[in-house]
């Protein structure tokens, strides 16, 4: 490929914001947990992308994973809202101010089940906010029971056989119009950290269904969601990297094997396919890829729908540009006189 | 066909010898869908405009079309409103209800109906007016498929000759109701004029019922309570409206709409100063609400009983994690799905305790078009200012129903969005907790995503919290956030809206204490009583939590009557749990029919509980 040697991450990035400055507190999940390898890679997307962290609203229901949002981005404000809620709570925050940049970060339950009803309604819509599921097949903080993106045949610790089938939230995200859908593994960093750093640039829903290993409930042996299993089955259908609106870097390219999309932010994503001339702008495609992907039992990762055409919800509703959240006086309520018209008319 | 007819060649029917003036009610009995609206607007415009206090309520069943509904007019030369019990003149166009219609009316009252419906035989001690309305409706209307609609027109001409109307404010009301357009004024105006005609040449006036115009003072508005909220909604700087449709509240929200786009788009840009979002569901509607205030807009959603059952959860996030929001329930008869087109106060424990744990709610109770917009205003500025959800408790008996106001006054102050701390206010204060009482009327102050400073972000969580939102299972922060959210609702106590007292001057030992639609019943109510020489002192509760004047109302009274909407007495409970040892003094006066509240009911709960004594 590129014969450009990358040179050494800085110590901080064009904000001059060193890495920590993304930081946020202790994790208090259990020790291993895939979680807390995401809650890395967020941070290290933030900072690479270079966010300003007060621009960022990190938002989440209930569940371990909704507890990570606490554990990144500290300076950016926080809201740990009801089980299964968030996509109603992140919908209200981009209304009220378009210029910050969210993050939601959800489980399968609080996504999947109890929040399936807002879920796919956020999608429908296109509001603007990432959406990361920290997808690991079971309830942790209720003790391993079940959740609705289980495989069927997959088997809990105490040997209980999931008998229904799994919802596809990839699948699902697609059906509903979401203009970014991408699904990837917890224990592919490097992969995971570049979908992110997408994420952020693109303009609208970025569905993110990371499959998030729980140590302590779902890591056995006859559970398809446990770190063995993933790392064996996984399958990326392509390479990606990821060049930033502000780096200008030249990558000389084959023709043919990589396919550019451009982003919203004038970023860059470079995809090579893995798997024959997979393009991940054909809805079709895509739709068709995870349908065979269920039914042969394959893992596969990457970049799976994107569409930076569609355009977001806040377009739509033609608000102005400024934030509502602080719109002056001047603004929000008319004059005497618009309210001396409404009481001729009804006169 | 209007053209050809003069208003002046409209004579009405001669004056009764005995008449009752400006002072019955009309009732007409019509078919859902088939227009009748447009007609009983006309009606009770035309009288508003000749000068007579007059009210409309429209008993309407949960269907689009063919069920039955009534619509009740009301004229009132004392300017009584409330809903009267008995009618004294009836139109029968509905086949399916004319029978129980004709037996329920007053002795003595008019009956106008549809003659093939043949209902003289039913009664002997009222007044009959057979109409060929079908035979003239073919004569009046050409095209087949509006007959359906005109022919409710040709009662408005009836009743024009029968009660004295003035024909040049009919058609004045009628230009008003189809907003000038020429087509249907022309059609319609017709159709009335048809009916007025035939009247004149077919009927004799045996009835003693009779309008005539009176002088009024002051330019006054039609409007119904959902409209007025909207208006009130989008004065307050309303930003973010998030809802779900539901009856009887989603006229407000379809009414702050069209207000917003006509009034709300930034001249400059052209665009949107507001957002307003059709959601999902309840929950979500409510969800957009918490989320859009934490970030800084002015939220705001309207719903009925079962919406507020569904916001519980999110309504207790939005108490224990302090969140501005303002929630406007526009009550209607449950439980369940009740009777959704009929009017209650019956939301009103739920709603004040609405959420697990230990919480109580600000609500306020607009008993008028002009509080319904003057509240609106108020709850914005509250709910910022004490930050929490607060509920304006209407009903569909304000909402959907059309009264005569005062045109509203333009808010004398300016918006009011609370202790928000921007990136100045950090540094001047050297940071900030979230959840710390610095100023002690435990109202904490709060930054707004997006600020640039570093320590303004906080994380805001329905888990248990210290005074800086951290995370904590410890006992004593639990405690000490909860007694701050009791003195904070203790704060809220001396700022909501104060009660409105009538004293009838030192004379009565017998208090009244009521709220919403309920007032105009009570003030009827106890002019009937003074007629009897009892006295009432009345206080019109305007919000909850109650302030001290009304623990000083009911302890300065021998017995106090609770009157309100609903099964339970619920108001009459949250008096009791307040007031322990004075509480033997309440008595409930209970109506939950799904009717407006009458003044008859007062009276007689009154009278039995002063029997009973």
């Amino acid at each position: 490929m590129s014969s450009v040697t990358e040179p050494k991450a800085p110590a901080t990035n064009r904000l001059g914001l060193a890495v920590k400055e993304y930081g946020g507190l202790k994790s208090t999940l259990c020790i291993g947990c895939g979680h807390d390898v995401i809650t890395k890679q967020i941070t290290q997307a933030f900072y690479e992308m270079a966010v300003e962290p007060h621009r960022v609203a990190k938002l989440s229901g209930i569940g371990c994973s909704s507890k990570t949002t606490a554990y990144f981005v500290e300076r950016g404000h926080g809201f740990n809202a009801v089980h299964g809620r968030m996509p109603a709570v992140g919908t209200g925050v981009m209304l009220a101010n378009r210029t910050l940049l969210s993050i939601g970060v959800s489980g399968d339950g609080d996504t999947a089940s109890i929040g399936a009803g807002q879920f796919v309604h956020l999608l429908r819509r296109n509001i603007p906010m990432i959406y990361v599921v920290e997808n690991n097949g079971v309830y942790g903080l209720t003790k391993g029971q079940f959740s609705a993106t289980a495989d069927l045949g997959s088997k809990l610790k105490n040997g209980v056989i999931n008998d229904l089938p799994a919802i596809d939230l990839c699948g699902l995200a697609i059906e509903l119009g979401c203009s970014f859908v991408a699904r990837s593994f917890s224990g592919d960093m490097k992969q995971l950290v570049n979908l992110l750093k997408a994420a952020i640039a693109h303009r609208g829903t970025s569905l993110l269904d990371v499959i998030s290993p729980c140590v302590t409930f779902n890591n056995h042996d006859g559970s398809t969601k446990s770190y063995k299993w993933s790392k064996d089955h996984e399958e990326p259908i392509q390479e990606i990297g990821f060049v930033p609106y502000f780096e200008d870097v030249t990558v000389e390219q084959v023709p043919g094997e990589t396919q550019e999309v451009e982003m919203h932010d004038g970023s860059k994503l470079r995809l090579k396919a893995l798997r024959a001339d997979y393009d991940p702008r054909d809805r079709r495609k895509a739709m068709d890829l995870l349908s065979d992907a269920r039914e042969k039992q394959e893992f596969l990762t990457g970049l799976i729908y994107i569409n930076e055409q569609t355009p977001d919800f806040l377009t739509q509703l033609n608000m102005i540009d400024e934030p509502l959240a602080t719109l002056p006086e001047s603004k929000t309520r008319p004059g005497r006189e618009a309210l001396d018209a409404i009481m001729k008319e009804l006169a | 066909m209007s053209s050809v007819v003069t208003r002046e060649s409209l004579v009405p029917a001669a004056k009764p010898e005995k008449p009752v003036v400006n002072d019955f009610s009309l009732q007409v009995a019509t078919a859902n869908g088939s227009g009748s609206q447009s007609s009983n607007s006309i009606l009770m415009r035309t009288i508003h405009q000749m000068g007579i206090p007059v009210s409309g309520k429209n008993l309407f069943p949960s269907n689009i079309q063919g069920l039955p509904t009534w619509f009740t007019i009301r004229a009132s030369k004392h300017g009584y409103i409330a809903r009267r019990r008995d009618v004294q003149v009836l139109v029968c166009m509905n086949p399916e209800t004319a029978h129980e219609d004709v037996r329920t009316v007053a002795p003595g009252a008019a009956v106008v109906y549809e003659e093939s419906l043949k209902l003289n035989t039913l009664r002997n001690d009222l007044v009959f007016y057979p109409v060929p309305f079908s035979k003239l409706v073919l004569e009046l209307c050409s095209d087949g498929k509006l007959r359906r609609l005109v022919v409710n027109m040709i009662y408005v001409g009836v009743l024009g000759w029968l009660l004295g109307l003035d024909p040049a404010e009919i058609a004045e009301a009628t230009r008003k109701q189809f907003q000038g357009k020429a087509k249907a004024v022309d059609l319609n105006i017709g159709a009335i004029d048809g009916g007025w005609k035939w009247a004149a040449e077919n009927l004799q006036k045996r009835d003693p019922y009779w309008l005539e115009r009176m002088e009024r003072t002051g330019e006054k508005i039609i409007i119904d309570g959902n409209a007025a909220a909207a208006i009130g909604c989008m004065f307050a700087g309303v930003t973010c409206v998030t809802w779900y449709p539901i009856t009887p509240s989603s006229s407000l929200v379809e009414s702050l709409i069209d207000y917003m786009k006509d009034h709300r788009i930034d001249p400059e840009t052209g665009k949107a100063t507001f957002a307003i979002v059709q959601a999902e569901d309840e929950l979500a509607a409510v969800g957009m609400v918490l989320g859009s205030a934490w970030a800084g807009a002015r939220a705001m959603t309207a719903t009925s009983g079962p919406g507020i059952s569904l916001m519980s959860e999110f309504v207790g996030l939005g108490y224990y994690a302090e969140i501005p929001a303002v929630i406007f329930d526009i009550q209607r008869v449950g439980p369940s799905t009740g009777l959704p087109t009929r009017t209650m106060q019956g939301d009103i424990v739920s709603t004040y305790f609405l959420s697990h744990g230990d919480k109580s709610h600000i609500l306020l109770f607009p008993a008028s078009m002009a509080e319904c917009y003057s509240m609106a205003i108020e709850a914005f500025d509250l709910a910022e200012k004490i930050q929490t959800p607060v509920f304006v408790m209407s009903d569909l008996d304000l909402g959907m129903n059309n009264w005569v106001s005062d045109p509203f006054p333009y808010p004398e102050k300016p918006i009011d969005r609370g202790k928000v701390l921007d990136a100045a206010g950090i540094e001047e204060r050297g940071g900030f907790a979230r959840y710390r009482d610095v100023d002690g009327d435990g109202i904490p102050y709060r930054t707004l995503p997006g600020t640039k400073h570093p320590l303004a972000a906080y994380f805001t969580r329905g888990s248990g919290h210290t005074d800086r939102a951290t995370y904590s299972e410890r006992p004593e922060d639990y405690v000490a956030i909860m007694d701050r959210l009791a003195r904070k609702h203790d704060t809220a106590r001396s700022i909501v809206p104060k009660p409105e007292i009538f004293a009838a001057g030192g004379k009565a030992y017998i208090g009244i204490v009521a709220f919403g639609s309920s007032h105009y019943g009570v003030q009827e109510a106890r002019d009937i009583l003074r007629g009897k020489g009892m006295e009432t002192d009345y206080l019109r509760l305007r919000s909850l939590p109650f302030g001290p004047e009304v623990f000083d109302f009911v302890n300065s009274h021998d017995r106090v009557y609770v009157v309100e909407q609903n099964r339970d007495g619920q108001m009459k409970s949250l008096l009791t749990m307040e007031l322990g040892g004075e509480s033997g003094r309440l008595r409930s006066i209970l109506h939950y029919n799904g009717l407006p509240l009458d003044a008859q009911s007062v009276v007689e709960g009154i009278e039995l509980g002063e029997v009973k004594l």
